[in-house]
C-alpha cells in the first residue's frame, strides 16, 4: 500500500532518491538545500539506503564526481541551489555534453549580492541553455514524483541527458505537505535498473571526453541539440507512463481553468498554487481569467504552449528573476519568442516579482492580473512591470 | 592479447603499450616518455582521469584517441573528484553485485597548474576522504599546454611568458611550490618523487602507488624542451641532472616514513642543471648562488627528515 506521510519538499526528493536506490550521491551543503543531503547521509548511515555518500568539498566537486560515477554506471544524485549552483557552472555543460544522466535537485535560490539565502529563480536562469532536462514543481508531492521521473526519462537509452529538478527554496523545500509514497515495487515496476551502454570499463576500453577540434566540435555539437529536441518523446512517454502506475498525469504545459479565458497568467513553481487560487477568486467574481503553470522548461515545450494560449487575447508572464538589460523576465521573453510567428496571438504581458524571498500573496497575483489587462488597455512606459517593490519603479524602457 | 614481459638488466618491463604511438607529443617531450612507463607501470585494470592539459590534448583529438585503457576527460581543475566519483562508483556497484568484483585502479593524470594551483582544492578533498586512488602529476613547471605561462610550481629565476625575465625582473620571483609535502601533510598512505631519467624506480613508485590502499600521490619531474629551451636530445641528462643537483630529490614517504632512493655523497653545483636550458640563461651569479643556497637548505631539510626514520 502507498502511504500518505507529511514531508518537505527536501525530504520527498531524498525519499525518491531512496527508492530509486541510487548508487553514489555527491554533495555539498548549501541552503536550502541542506535537508536533501543530509537526510540522504542519514539514510545511508542506518542501511535505509545502500549507497557511496560523498561529501565532497565543493559543489564544483560534487558534480565532477557525480560525472565519475556516472561514467563507470552508477545511478547518480545530487542537489545544490543559488551559488552552488553557479559554483557548478562550467561542469553542468559537461554533464550534458557527455551525456550522463545524473539528477539534481534544485532547491531555487536567489544569487548574490547581496547574499540572499532565500528563493528565486535566478539560479535555474543562469543554467537554462546548459543541455539539462528541467522541470519545474508546484509541490512537494511534485518534487517526489518528478524526481522518481527524472531518473526514468534521463536513463531512458534514447535520452541520456541529465535532469534538472526545480523546487522553490524554503516555500517548498522546508514547508511540511502531505506526500504520498508508492510502494516499492510500483516504483521498481517503472523505474527500470540503469543500464549506462557506455560505462567505462576494463574489458572494453573506451575514451570519453576527446578534444573537438573545428572539423568535429559543430557537429558534435548540433547533433546534440537534436538528440535533446528528440528527447521530448520520451518525457511525454514518461508521464504517461508515470500516471499509468501511480494516478497522477503530468503535462509540460498544465492549463488550469483556462477554457475560454480571454486573460491568462503564466507561473512556474510554487507560486503557480498561490495564483490558481487567485484566480479561482476571480472566477468567481466571473471574470474571464485562467492560469498556465509552465512545468517543463527544457526542452522548450512549444507546441504544448501555443495551444494552451491560441484562444487567449491576454498572456500575463511571470518572472522571479531578471534578466539584466534584457527584454524581460527570461520566461517571458522566451514565450514570446514561441509566439512570435503565430498569426493570432496573445498580448504577452511581463511582470517580474517575488525576488530573494519575497512573498507573493494571492492579492498580489490579483493585481498582476489586474494591471496586465490594463497594461493592455492603455499601454506601459516599462519593458515589464515589478510587483511588491516599494516606491514607484520607473526607467525600465528598451 | 597480453603482451609480454621482457627484461632490462633485472628488472623485467611488459612489451605492452596502453598509449599508443601517432600523439603529438614534442620531441624530447619527458612527460610523453614518464606516461609511457607509467602506463607499463600500471596495467590493463585502471580507470585513468586526465585533467585538461599537454596529456590531454596530445592524446585525445577527437576523432581518435591514443588510449588503449579507459580514460576519462572533463575539466582542468576537477580531476581528483572526478577520480573520487569513479573509485566510489566502481566500489558501489560491486557492493551491491551490479558489476563483478575486481582489482580496478582508479589513477588520476594532471600537470602541475591542474595539481598545485587550479586543481588543489578537489585534490586535497580527494585526499582527505581516503578514497583509493593513485594521482600522478607531471611537473614541466609551467602551464605549457597553453604556452608556458608561469604556474606555482615553477621555480625561482625560470623565465616564462607571464613572468619574463626583463630589466626589471629576473622571471619567477618564489620559490617552487613543494607540492609531496603538501602531499604527505594530509597523511596519506603513499607519496613519491620520480623522474622518467630514472625508468625503473618511476615505474616501481607508479605501481606501489597503484597497489596500496588509500590515497596516493606521485609526483613525476617531466624536462620539456619546449618550454625550457633546452635541448630535445638532452631531456634524459637535464633529469639527472636535477636529482643529482638535489633540486629534485627522489624520495618516498610511506606511512610518514621518508626514504631517500637515490643519494648521492655529493651533490653536483646547481649551475650544471641550469645552464644547458634557456629558461635560466639570464641568470647572474649571485642568482645561481641564492639558488645553490636554497637547494643545499631545502636539501638538509629533506636529509633530517630521512634520517629521523633512518635510526
Amino acid at each position: 500500500m502507498s502511504k500518505r506521510v507529511g514531508l518537505e519538499a527536501s525530504r520527498a526528493a531524498a525519499e525518491a532518491a531512496r527508492m530509486a536506490d541510487v548508487d553514489v550521491i555527491a554533495a555539498y551543503p548549501i541552503t536550502p538545500q541542506t535537508h536533501i543531503p543530509e537526510r540522504l547521509a542519514e539514510m545511508v548511515a542506518n542501511g535505509e539506503l545502500n549507497a557511496a555518500y560523498i561529501p565532497v568539498e565543493s559543489e564544483h566537486s560534487a558534480l565532477s564526481a557525480c560525472l565519475g560515477a556516472a561514467a563507470v554506471g552508477a545511478r547518480t544524485f545530487t542537489a545544490t541551489a543559488g551559488q552552488g549552483l553557479e559554483l557548478m557552472h562550467e561542469v553542468v555543460y559537461v554533464a550534458s555534453s557527455m551525456r550522463y544522466p545524473i539528477v539534481m535537485a534544485i532547491c531555487n535560490r536567489a544569487l548574490s549580492a547581496p547574499l540572499s539565502v532565500w528563493g528565486d529563480h535566478s539560479d535555474a536562469m543562469a543554467v537554462r541553455d546548459t543541455g539539462w532536462i528541467q522541470v519545474f514543481c508546484q509541490n512537494n508531492q511534485e518534487a517526489f514524483d518528478m524526481t522518481l521521473w527524472a531518473f526514468r526519462v534521463g536513463e531512458d537509452s534514447r535520452v541520456l541527458f541529465p535532469v534538472m529538478v526545480h523546487f522553490d527554496g524554503f516555500h517548498l523545500s522546508h514547508v511540511t505537505e502531505p506526500v504520498i509514497l508508492p510502494e516499492q515495487k510500483e516504483v521498481d515496476r517503472f523505474l527500470p535498473r540503469f543500464q549506462y551502454p557506455f560505462a567505462l570499463n576494463r574489458d572494453e576500453p573506451m575514451t570519453h571526453g576527446a578534444f573537438g577540434p573545428p572539423d568535429i566540435y559543430a557537429e558534435a555539437k548540433v547533433a546534440q541539440e537534436v538528440a535533446f529536441r528528440k528527447s521530448k518523446d520520451v518525457i511525454i512517454q514518461g508521464f504517461k507512463e508515470f500516471g499509468d502506475i501511480f494516478g497522477r498525469y503530468y503535462d509540460p504545459v498544465e492549463p488550469y481553468k483556462t477554457e475560454g479565458a480571454r486573460t491568462l497568467l503564466l507561473t512556474m513553481g510554487s507560486f503557480s498554487e498561490t495564483a490558481k487560487i487567485a484566480i479561482d477568486t476571480k472566477k468567481n467574481k466571473g471574470e474571464s481569467v485562467g492560469i498556465i503553470n509552465l512545468r517543463l522548461w527544457r526542452p522548450f515545450p512549444f507546441e504544448e504552449l501555443r495551444q494552451a494560449v491560441k484562444d487567449a487575447e491576454t498572456l500575463i508572464v511571470f518572472d522571479r528573476c531578471i534578466s539584466f538589460g534584457g527584454p524581460g523576465g527570461p520566461v517571458s521573453s522566451e514565450v514570446r519568442s514561441a509566439l512570435y510567428n503565430e498569426e493570432e496571438r496573445p498580448r504577452v504581458v511581463s511582470f517580474v516579482g517575488g525576488l530573494g524571498g519575497r512573498d507573493m500573496s494571492v492579492k498580489d497575483f490579483e493585481y498582476v492580473i489586474d494591471r496586465g489587462r490594463e497594461i493592455v488597455e492603455k499601454g506601459s512606459k516599462e519593458l515589464f512591470e515589478t510587483v511588491g517593490i516599494r516606491g514607484k519603479v520607473t526607467g525600465i524602457r528598451g | 592479447m597480453e603482451g609480454k614481459f621482457i627484461k632490462f638488466g633485472k628488472k623485467r618491463v611488459t612489451t605492452d603499450e596502453f598509449v599508443a604511438e601517432g600523439h603529438s607529443f614534442c620531441t624530447g617531450c619527458g612527460e610523453a616518455l614518464a606516461l609511457r612507463l607509467a602506463c607499463k607501470a600500471l596495467g590493463r585494470d585502471v580507470i585513468i582521469a586526465n585533467a585538461t592539459g599537454c596529456i590531454e590534448i596530445c592524446t585525445s583529438p577527437l576523432p581518435l584517441t591514443s588510449w588503449r585503457v579507459p580514460w576519462i576527460h572533463t575539466l582542468f581543475e576537477n580531476t581528483a573528484a572526478e577520480i573520487s566519483g569513479i573509485e566510489a562508483g566502481l566500489k558501489i556497484l560491486m557492493k551491491k553485485g551490479k558489476m563483478p568484483e575486481r582489482d580496478i585502479k582508479c589513477v588520476a593524470v594532471a600537470g602541475d597548474g591542474g595539481t598545485s594551483d587550479i586543481g588543489m582544492q578537489a585534490l586535497s578533498g580527494a585526499f582527505e576522504r581516503k578514497h583509493d586512488f593513485l594521482y600522478l602529476c607531471f611537473d614541466n613547471e609551467a602551464y605549457m599546454n597553453t604556452g608556458i605561462q608561469r604556474s606555482s610550481s615553477t621555480p625561482y629565476g625560470a623565465s616564462t611568458t607571464t613572468a619574463p625575465a626583463g630589466k626589471l625582473s629576473i622571471g619567477q620571483t618564489t620559490w617552487k611550490k613543494n607540492m609531496p609535502e603538501i602531499a604527505v601533510a594530509h597523511n596519506i598512505p603513499y607519496v613519491a618523487t620520480a623522474c622518467p631519467s630514472y625508468p625503473f624506480d618511476l615505474m616501481n613508485k607508479v605501481k606501489k602507488g597503484g597497489e596500496v590502499k588509500g590515497p596516493a600521490y606521485v609526483h613525476i619531474f617531466s624536462p620539456c624542451p619546449t618550454g625550457w629551451r633546452s635541448p630535445t636530445d638532452l631531456t634524459i641528462k637535464i633529469g639527472r641532472l636535477a636529482v643529482e643537483t638535489g633540486i629534485f630529490p627522489l624520495y618516498e614517504v610511506e606511512n610518514g616514513r621518508y626514504k631517500l632512493n637515490v643519494d648521492r655523497p655529493k651533490l653536483k653545483p646547481v649551475e650544471e642543471y641550469l645552464k644547458p636550458q634557456g629558461r635560466f640563461r639570464h641568470l647572474l651569479d649571485e642568482e645561481i648562488e641564492k639558488i645553490q643556497e636554497h637547494v643545499n637548505e631545502e636539501y638538509a631539510k629533506l636529509k633530517a627528515k630521512i634520517a629521523c626514520f633512518a635510526a
